[in-house]
């Protein structure tokens, strides 16, 4: 909502600098967005009539004028503009004058003595840009100071108004809300009422009451469609932002910004037999004033003559019968229609309207009528004609029921004390209808405000007009209790402290990523996919943590970055049959050396093993179990599904080498992806008795085939372990001199200790024979020693 | 008899002379040991007369207690310049760095979080937490937005199917939150949101924090204390200015906006706060009491507040970021500056 403060101050002229309004009507809740000057400073340019020119002696494209001002001789002022002519308005700078980007003196031009400028818009800063002089109606006064000649001491604002505002939709509506929040006084233009002189009418028939509960229309003849727009009202026009086109478009145009009720001028001549108001029936279609053929849906409501959709009501008019500079009959129409009909239809067409604006947010039904008799009343002023009776079809309008307001309520949800006295002054600024009912008002809302409905509004209403800034800032009050803490969980900030331990770095990325890394990295050809995406390459979501993180490694590789470790913490998403699954995971990935270079330390690059031991720090003190798994994103050789307790919780690997070939890395890097629920469980400690005895170590070396896994040989171990083994663990692989080809040498460490008695060597040696036995028999195991 | 004062100074002397530890045991042995001077010295005691037998005896155990001691002294003389001699050199030069792992750090966004969760934590609120992929009923309708309803406009909204959405805002926490906890009930709900919208100030995804204070005793004045106290206490700044402007909501009513006084340029004005002095910060409100119906908590007993801030838009303006889009680019040269 934009409009020249003139405008609105012709209304309601409170005793508020421009600044002082515009914070006046941010801090009621219409943000002021912006404040503008209609022009820059300048002084002394008046209205100048050119009485006669001739060439310049000595330069062909300039003339030398003789401009009348108003007052004393004409003066001698040498003009290059093109467009200068006898007998033209212009606007003329005295000498003296400070213009935005000069000062005007007394000056010889190529000879030519010239007292003055003749001015464009852009040298009077109105424009940017203009071609040749400004040229002034030839009604203009002679002598006039230019600044009050086209109004430009004035300023515009921009509202940035909320939805539920549409009372503020119309210069009128604001002039209200200033005189509520100011106190000023309030002068709204007055409207008389048009009596018909002329007999004709058009029958109306409104198929749809609930939709268009009043329907105002009424026939005008004789009007002269290329009469000139009045510069006042071209002036309110352009100050909002709108183009003066035809004399009849400008005045339903300035009726609307003047007091937010839309109109449509029909031409008459294009109106086959009476009109209604209906749906549009399938398949209809209509040609919009913006040429755009509209596909109409079954619940979309029309302006109709008997033979077809003449316009989407309430959205724009029908190309057909648009009114044209031939026009000389027309029929103005004035409704109100339901806002939930109109609601979401224009953007259903890709369209926005200041009509379907205006009516999908509540346009005053109680000014239909009102509002086309003003339109009426300026139309004849303008462009002459004569008028029809109003026809006007009246279903059930909108209820307003009146709402009961608590004085104590307002002070409880305020927290401060309200006054009915005061209240009721509020009230009374704001026009309600209010009447006083013990300890409470009944207000009833006006036909104007669509937004208040219960009580909380109204204590807005009363909060709004008090000042927010007037209500004090206090600190809370309630029990103090202290909250709920368990132990046993762990914080994903726990998590991420120990991977930025780890030498890790958080990272976010969106949600939505590219189908190809769902396709290449997740092995999913039917991901969740957006309806809207905001760029293909943004256009499922992911499942898998895993596409980010390598996008994030190729971006700071391309910026020098040697070593990159990242983790990140974040929903993925796929669908079943039941719905949506959503788990949180966490991912990390691991590039380049082990450590920083530095001095003293062999450099070595990350493999599987520095990735996995970060995994089994995420998870300590509890111990996943790894198993050799494929996939799509990871080297099937070098790729673990980490499992905890029996449940399958994600993936530790090395990129397969196909990605890394294809993402162009110069290594591959190690990932990893977890589940996050299994890791926020931690466990409250339990004290056990430390053993008063000496643990007893033994080591067992064994050569086994390369295919038997670690695992393996722990788990044969483990089946009947006897108790007094307090740890069990690999602690040496081998390979090379000495072992042969297709075999490793593995040497585990048997801790063992009793809390009863010491160990003797008979029971150690019993234990140790115990798990070389089964290392042997069950997985070829041959003793090393 | 030899001259025990001759021997003493002898073995004095010659102990002096020695450096390392060997070879003074070797001296030793030699005074001292089985066949050594003294120990012959002793040896002969047993051929004199008695009366003379007690005054030598003493004397060579005098000579002896002497000579041990002198040994001790070049023992504890010598390990001392061993010691001094190791010390020295084994000295390092203390200025070549540390080895071992870099240390990595938290995302921006993260340890914004951090910060504003514990500020609220500190006046007892607890942290809830909700879906990204929302359905229409708690993302719009239970938050009083119908549909078509103009408010939905100001949501980009992203859309999975007819009925599911990527939430638009954190808000549907609240919902959630309400449905199965009975009031008193004091909650933050951090997480990502997602708008249709993509330019220099805006991102597709960003960072919410809703928060939420349903008690028999809760005001507008309540709300305006908890987030001054909050804006005051996060930028560390006791008289940064605070403002409340009446604003449209559909899940609070009355609705606020709530403007600090610009951080950067101390409300002097500049490019930040597009030269008005103020940054618009939160939107919240009293909670609608067609959010409380919802969920059936009776709105006549118990009143609310609510409140939805942007992560990413505090984090800027705490550290000085004037790019949003270089949270989502991952590039370690920005990340690390908040290490």
């Amino acid at each position: 909502m934009k409009f020249s403060e003139n405008w609105l101050r012709a209304y309601v002229n409170p005793e508020l600098d421009s600044e002082r309004l515009a914070h006046a009507l941010t801090m009621a809740g219409l943000e002021v967005e912006a404040l503008e000057t209609v022009a820059p400073p300048f002084d002394k340019v008046v209205v100048g009539e050119v009485l006669s020119l001739e060439k310049h002696p000595d330069a062909d494209r300039l003339n030398v004028c003789r401009v009348d001002i108003g007052s004393g001789e004409p003066l001698q002022i040498v003009c290059g503009a093109a467009n200068v002519r006898a007998g033209a308005k212009v606007p003329c700078a005295l000498v003296g004058a400070q213009l935005p980007k000069m000062a005007i003196k007394q000056a010889k031009v190529r000879g030519v003595e010239s007292s003055g400028m003749l001015c464009s818009e852009s040298e009077l800063g109105l424009a940017e840009e203009s071609n040749g002089l400004l040229l002034l109606p030839a009604d203009a006064t002679v002598g006039q100071s230019i600044r009050d000649y086209l109004g430009l001491d004035d300023n515009l604002y921009t509202l940035k108004l909320t939805p539920n505002r549409s009372d503020c939709l119309s210069v009128a509506g604001v002039a209200r809300e200033v005189a509520a929040v100011t106190g000023a006084a309030l002068s709204l233009p007055n409207v008389v009422v048009v009596p018909a002189s002329i007999s004709d009418r058009i029958a109306v028939v409104v198929d749809e009451p609930a939709a268009c509960p009043r329907y105002c229309g009424r026939v005008l003849k004789g009007l002269n469609a290329a009469a000139a727009t009045p510069e006042w009202i071209a002036c309110r026009l352009k100050r909002s932002g709108l183009r003066p086109i035809s004399a009849i478009v400008d005045v339903t145009n300035y009726v609307l910004l003047e007091l937010g009720q839309p109109l449509h001028a029909f031409d008459l001549a294009k109106i086959q037999g009476g009109i209604s108001v209906r749906f549009a029936r399938s398949g209809e279609q209509l040609e919009l004033l913006n040429q755009q053929m509209a596909a109409l849906d079954s619940d979309m409501l029309v302006i109709s003559d008997t033979a077809q959709a003449l316009a989407l009501a309430g959205v724009m008019g029908g190309q057909a019968s648009a009114v044209s500079d031939t026009t000389v009959d027309i029929f103005l129409e004035s409704a109100f229609f339901n806002p939930d009909t109109i609601a979401g239809k224009a953007r259903r067409l890709t369209l926005s309207t200041d009509s379907s604006y205006r009516f999908e947010r509540g346009v005053d039904f109680a000014a239909t009528r009102v509002t086309l008799e003003r339109a009426t009343q300026l139309l004849l002023e303008i462009c002459g004609g004569a008028a029809g009776e109003i026809t006007e079809v009246t279903a059930e309008l909108p209820q307003r029921t009146p709402i009961r307001l608590r004085v104590a309520r307002v002070s409880q949800v305020l927290g401060i004390d309200f006054s009915a006295v005061q209240m009721a002054a509020l009230l009374t600024r704001l026009q309600f209808d209010f009447a006083e009912d013990g300890g409470a008002f009944q207000v009833t809302p006006p036909s104007y405000r669509f937004d208040l409905a219960i009580e909380a509004d109204l204590i807005e209403e009363m909060a709004r007009l008090y000042g927010y800034d007037n209500i004090p800032a206090l600190p809370p009050r309630g029990s103090l209790n202290m909250l709920a803490q368990s132990e046993a969980a762990r914080g994903r900030d726990a998590l991420r402290a120990l991977l930025t331990a780890r030498d890790y770095q958080e990272v976010i990325n969106y949600s939505f990523v590219d189908a190809a890394w769902e396709r290449d990295v997740a092995g999913n050809d039917n991901p969740l996919s957006l309806k809207n995406p905001i760029a293909s390459q943004m256009g499922v979501m992911r499942s898998t943590l895993f596409g980010g993180l390598l996008d994030n490694l190729c971006f700071n590789l391309n910026r020098k970055q040697e070593r990159v470790r990242l983790f990140e913490t974040g929903c993925c998403f796929t669908q079943s049959a039941d719905g949506f699954i959503q788990p949180e995971k966490i991912a990390g990935l691991c590039y380049g050396n082990t450590k920083p270079e530095q001095w003293g330390e062999v450099v070595r690059g990350v493999d599987f093993y520095d990735a996995k031991a970060d995994v089994e720090a995420l998870f300590w003190p509890w111990v996943p179990r790894f198993e050799s798994g494929s996939h799509p994103a990871l080297h099937p050789g070098q790729s673990a599904k980490v499992w905890l307790e029996g449940e399958f919780i994600g993936w530790v690997g090395t990129l397969h080498p196909k990605w890394q070939q294809k993402y162009e890395l110069p290594a591959a890097p190690v990932v990893f992806e977890l589940n996050m629920a299994v890791l926020l469980s931690g466990r409250v400690p339990s004290f056990t008795e430390i053993s008063k005895f000496q643990v007893v170590r033994r080591d067992i070396a064994v050569v086994v085939d390369e295919g038997v896994s670690v695992q393996d040989l722990l788990d044969g171990m483990s089946e009947h372990l006897p108790g007094v083994v307090a740890e069990l663990a690999l602690f040496d692989v081998y390979r090379g001199k000495g072992i042969d080809l297709g075999k490793k040498s593995l040497a585990f460490r048997v801790l063992m200790q009793d809390t009863r008695q010491t160990l003797t060597d008979e029971e150690v040696d019993a234990v140790t024979a115990q798990l070389a036995e089964v290392l042997a028999s069950r997985f070829g195991a041959k003793l090393r020693n | 008899m030899l001259n025990l004062d001759d021997i003493l100074k002898e073995a004095q002397a010659a102990f002096a002379g020695i450096d390392n530890p060997a070879e003074l045991e070797q001296a030793k042995a030699r005074y001292l040991g089985k066949s050594g001077v003294l120990t012959e010295q002793l040896k002969q005691l047993g051929k004199m007369p008695p009366e003379e037998r007690r005054e030598a005896g003493a004397r060579i155990n005098q000579a002896k207690d002497l000579l041990e001691q002198a040994l001790k002294d070049r023992r504890e003389a010598i390990q001392e310049r061993l010691l001094q001699a190791q010390l020295t050199q084994e000295a390092l030069d203390v200025t070549l760095p540390g080895r071992g792992l870099g240390v990595g750090g938290l995302h921006p966004v993260t340890r914004t979080l951090q910060r504003i969760e514990g500020l609220f934590r500190s006046i007892g609120f607890s942290v809830a937490e909700g879906p990204e992929i929302e359905s229409d009923f708690y993302n719009f309708t239970a938050l009083n937005i119908p549909e078509n309803h103009p408010a939905r406009a100001m949501h980009d909204t992203f859309y999975v199917d007819e009925q599911h959405v990527l939430r638009t805002h954190t808000s549907p926490v609240q919902v959630h939150y309400m449905q199965n906890h009975q009031p008193p009930l004091k909650i933050i709900a951090p997480g990502r949101v997602y708008r249709c919208d993509s330019d220099v100030t805006h991102t597709p995804m960003f960072h919410q924090v809703e928060g939420l204070w349903v008690d028999e005793q809760v005001s507008f004045a309540e709300l305006k204390g908890v987030l001054a106290d909050f804006m005051q206490r996060f930028f560390e700044r006791d008289d940064l200015k605070v403002r409340f402007r009446p604003s449209f909501f559909p899940f609070t009513e009355p609705s606020a906006e709530m403007d600090i006084g610009c951080v950067m340029c101390g409300g002097a004005g500049c490019r930040v706060c597009s030269h008005t002095g103020w940054l618009e910060v939160l939107g919240c409100g009293m909670v609608h009491p067609n959010v409380l119906g919802h969920v059936n908590v009776d709105s006549e007993k118990y009143l609310g507040f609510a409140f939805g801030l942007g992560v990413e838009r505090l984090a800027m303006l705490r550290y000085g970021v004037n790019d949003l889009r270089l949270f989502f680019e991952s590039d370690l040269r920005f990340l690390r500056q908040f290490n």
